[in-house]
Order: C-alpha cells, then sequence, then structure tokens
C-alpha cells in the first residue's frame, strides 16, 4: 500500500487540514474576490497543486469536492463521474477500465464513513464547469465560483466582463 | 407517482410509457440493437420481428462502446414505423452541446421518452483508442433533459425558444454492482435528480435483486419512480460465460453457467429461453417493479417467444 493510499484510509489528519484550510480561506475570500481569479490562482496555485497532486492525485479540476467524497478525488476516475459509482464496479470492487485497481468510488463511500461529512456522499454534484480546468480550487471555493449549475452560466460571463 | 398524478386529467404526456404508467399498466420494453453497418434492412428486420411485442422499444446508444448505427437515427426510423422508440444517450461520446442538440432532434420528430446513462468506457469496446467525453455524468444528464423540460432551458440557463421539448426521462440502475448497499442510495440520487423511469441491469441473480428491491420500497424510492426491471435470455454456454466476464456490471451466477454446460446447441436455447421467461415470472411479482425491459442481446428472435410465454402478449391498446 502506497502511502498515499494509506493517508486516505486513515483520513483524520487530512480532515484536519481542510478544516484549517478551509477556515485561513474563509478569512481570504474578500481578497480573493479583488484580487480576481487568474491573479489569485496564481498566489496560492503553486502550493495547492503540488499538495493536492501529491496526496490525491488531483486532476486540479478548480471544483474540488473531496471533503465530500471522503477525500478521495472523483476525477480519478476513468469517466470523471462526479456522482459515482458508476454500475460497471466489478464483483471485487475494481474497475471496469483497469481491473487491477480500485473503483474510485468504492473507495470514497468507505473512505467517507471515516469523516466528519459522511451523509455528503450522497449530495448531488453538480456537472463540472470545464473553464475552471486548471484554477485553483481554493480559490474557487471561497468565493462560490465553483458551484456550477447552468444557470449561473451567464452570472459568471458578467464576472469576467467586469 | 406523483409527477404522473399531477398530470391527470389536464396534461398528457407525449410519451407512451408514461401514459402506459398512468393508466395502471405493466408495460413492457423490448430492445432494438442498430446495425453496425449502414444497413437499413437489417433494421426493418428487426422492426418486423419485434412489431407488437413490446409497448415501448429501447434503442442502444454505441452498445457496449461499439460503433453501431446512432441511436437517434435508429428511432426516427422506429417512429415511422409506427413503433414507439426510447431514444439512449450515453455521456461517452457528446458533450452537452452535442446531447442537447440531438435531444431537439428528436423533440422534432416526435421521440419523447430518453434514457440517459453513463455508457461503458471506449476500453471496453471497438474504439478503446478514443477520447472518453464525459463531460457530464449521467445524474447530471437527467437533471438536465428535466430542466429542458421543466423549465424550458437549456443547460446553460438560457430560454430555449418558443417550443418546450416535452421528454419523459429516464436513468438505469445495476443492483448487481458493488458496494450493493450505496445503490439504492445512487438511485434516490437519480429520482432526486428527475428520473422518472428506471430500467435496470439484466437480473439473473433473483435473490440479489429481491434483497435491493426491498431496500428501495423501505426506503419509498419505487412511489416517486417507475421501475422496469431488465430480463433477458443467454443463448449459449459461450454466451453466459461472455456475459459473466466480458460485460461491465453483469452478474451471471455460477448456476446459470452450470445448467448450460454440456448441452446441445438447441437443448441450450431451450435453457436458456426457460431461465429467462422464470425470472421475468419471479421479478414481475416483487414489490416496486412497474414494468419489464426485454434485452435479447444477440437474439431478438427470442422476444416474440418470452413475451407469450410470460402472457404478456397482445400488448394493451392506449385509446387516444
Amino acid at each position: 500500500m502506497s502511502f498515499r493510499s494509506y493517508l486516505q484510509d486513515h483520513p483524520r489528519p487530512l480532515v484536519w487540514a481542510w478544516q484549517l484550510t478551509e477556515r485561513g480561506l474563509g478569512m481570504l475570500r474578500g481578497r480573493f474576490e479583488k484580487m480576481g481569479l487568474e491573479r489569485s490562482t496564481r498566489a496560492v496555485g503553486w502550493f495547492e497543486e503540488p499538495v493536492k497532486r501529491s496526496l490525491f492525485d488531483c486532476q486540479m479540476c478548480g471544483q474540488c469536492v473531496l471533503h465530500y467524497t471522503g477525500m478521495t478525488c472523483p476525477m480519478t476516475c476513468p469517466k470523471q463521474i462526479r456522482n459515482g459509482p458508476c454500475g460497471g464496479v466489478r464483483a471485487d470492487g475494481h474497475c471496469e477500465v483497469y481491473p487491477e485497481r480500485d473503483c474510485v468510488w468504492v473507495k470514497a463511500i468507505e473512505r467517507s464513513a471515516l469523516t466528519p461529512w459522511k451523509e455528503e456522499i450522497r449530495r448531488l454534484n453538480p456537472a463540472l464547469d470545464w473553464r475552471l480546468e486548471g484554477e485553483a480550487s481554493w480559490v474557487t471555493f471561497a468565493t462560490g465560483r465553483d458551484q456550477w449549475a447552468g444557470d449561473q452560466a451567464s452570472s459568471t460571463e458578467q464576472k469576467k466582463g467586469n | 407517482m406523483t409527477d404522473l398524478a399531477q398530470g391527470a386529467g389536464t396534461y398528457r404526456s407525449p410519451s407512451k410509457l408514461a401514459r402506459l404508467l398512468e393508466a395502471g399498466h405493466f408495460p413492457l420494453a423490448v430492445e432494438v440493437s442498430p446495425p453496425i453497418g449502414p444497413n437499413m434492412p437489417a433494421l426493418q428486420r428487426q422492426i418486423e420481428l419485434l412489431r407488437g411485442y413490446g409497448d415501448i422499444y429501447n434503442v442502444t446508444d454505441n452498445q457496449s462502446a461499439r460503433v453501431h448505427v446512432s441511436s437517434l437515427a435508429s428511432c426516427i426510423a422506429l417512429k415511422q414505423e409506427g413503433l414507439e422508440p426510447v431514444v439512449q444517450f450515453t455521456c461517452r461520446d457528446r458533450n452537452r452541446l452535442g446531447i442537447q442538440s440531438d435531444l431537439l432532434g428528436a423533440s422534432i420528430f416526435g421521440i419523447t421518452t430518453v434514457l440517459a446513462l453513463s455508457g461503458d468506457h471506449p476500453v471496453c469496446g471497438d474504439h478503446p483508442h478514443v477520447k472518453n467525453v464525459s463531460d457530464i455524468d449521467s445524474i447530471n444528464l437527467v437533471r438536465m433533459i428535466r430542466r429542458m423540460t421543466d423549465e424550458q432551458i437549456f443547460e446553460n440557463g438560457k430560454k430555449i425558444p418558443k417550443i418546450k421539448p416535452d421528454f419523459f426521462v429516464g436513468a438505469v440502475a445495476n443492483p448487481f454492482s458493488p458496494p450493493f448497499d450505496f445503490r439504492p442510495h445512487r438511485l434516490a440520487k437519480k429520482i432526486e435528480a428527475g428520473a422518472q423511469f428506471i430500467q435496470t441491469q439484466l437480473v439473473f441473480n433473483v435473490d440479489r435483486f429481491r434483497e435491493y428491491m426491498k431496500r428501495v420500497v423501505d426506503m419509498g424510492l419505487h412511489e416517486r419512480t417507475a421501475i422496469m426491471a431488465g430480463i433477458g435470455p443467454v443463448r449459449s454456454l459461450r454466451a453466459a460465460q461472455y456475459m459473466a466476464t466480458k460485460v461491465p456490471g453483469m452478474e451471471v451466477p455460477d448456476s446459470v453457467i452450470q445448467s448450460l454446460e454440456g448441452l446441445s446447441d438447441e437443448d441450450a436455447e431451450m435453457a436458456g429461453l426457460d431461465l429467462c421467461c422464470e425470472v421475468g415470472e419471479q421479478v414481475r411479482e416483487i414489490e416496486g417493479v412497474r414494468g419489464l425491459h426485454i434485452m435479447a442481446i444477440g437474439w431478438p428472435m427470442a422476444v416474440p417467444e418470452i413475451v407469450k410465454r410470460l402472457g404478456l402478449y397482445p400488448r394493451p391498446r392506449l385509446q387516444d
């Protein structure tokens, strides 16, 4: 077992780390809004990206749901399903695409029971806004920009215009 | 079903499935596999073979991630022949823009029953080297189609001009794929997203299905959507082994495989038919099952026999 999956299977330190981060991000919200998405991403992305890549194999979708999915990144699912698991999970709980790998969502469900956000695994995660790919999710989270639903498309366009 | 009950009297869904459910029937869906080449006669042969044996006809979308004639084009052919099609959309091959444009295309041809699914990954099919689109997942696809229908808006939140599309939206469920405890919750998510009917994976393990349905009923989900159980015949030992090992998310118990071992081709076909009818008889009695979906993969000739043996022929007529 790799260090990464060990940590994810025993997520308490990750939970603490996120709770701290969340608090910090709350304080930075105003500053992020003033700086705009691009500059804020440059300010925190250099740190967020390598940390989350090494801990979660983060794909930088820019709309992080890790704390809803048992600290397991749904973007590492070959179908990138935000509301899994799909119906192709093998009898042994492995992926339909990579028979040697565990299904990301099977892991997410197991691990979510070990976090304070147990119920959130049943939450309906919205579809992705692909414009945010590569942006720092810490910024999109703090500013609420990650809550994509089609009806907000025009309002974010407006923001960009400003 | 609250959605349907509300519509009674004042609103009439253009979807035959919706109207059958509303009228208290036990609808029967039959799967149609579009041909692999541009072979209209082959599609017409299937249409003639299956005509009258189902209420609605599910037309697969690049089934098993192998390239076929498109579901939409085949649905148009069915519609023109007087069969009521269910157009299927996977999230594998198109993004939101593409799916919406095909939905509008379906709508102008009067195709109003839609099934949303994730779809097998390309590596499971005959184009393993292509990009898997997965722009949205099946649950958000259901939500998108419902919002097009209910709110008359595109996925970007903008109004659909002039004419409102009117879709009856379904999703799939696989009770036979782990994690079994979570499967009813995922079904609940699909219902929350707006799935008005559900078609399940092929049932071979009736005990597992019964257990799943018990949980579904306990959660009250069967009252919020119409669940149609999937059944289908296996033609040979080889077909059963293939399904058991090569088809993602299919559970074929050892007992099924053993029952086909050592049989001649003809006897194996008979045993496959018997087994399918037996499963059909059992699942239709399970609480919460509102209809059946026959998927005779690679063996459409078996459908008339199955429907007759289940006592489901002839199909009810809806008064217009």
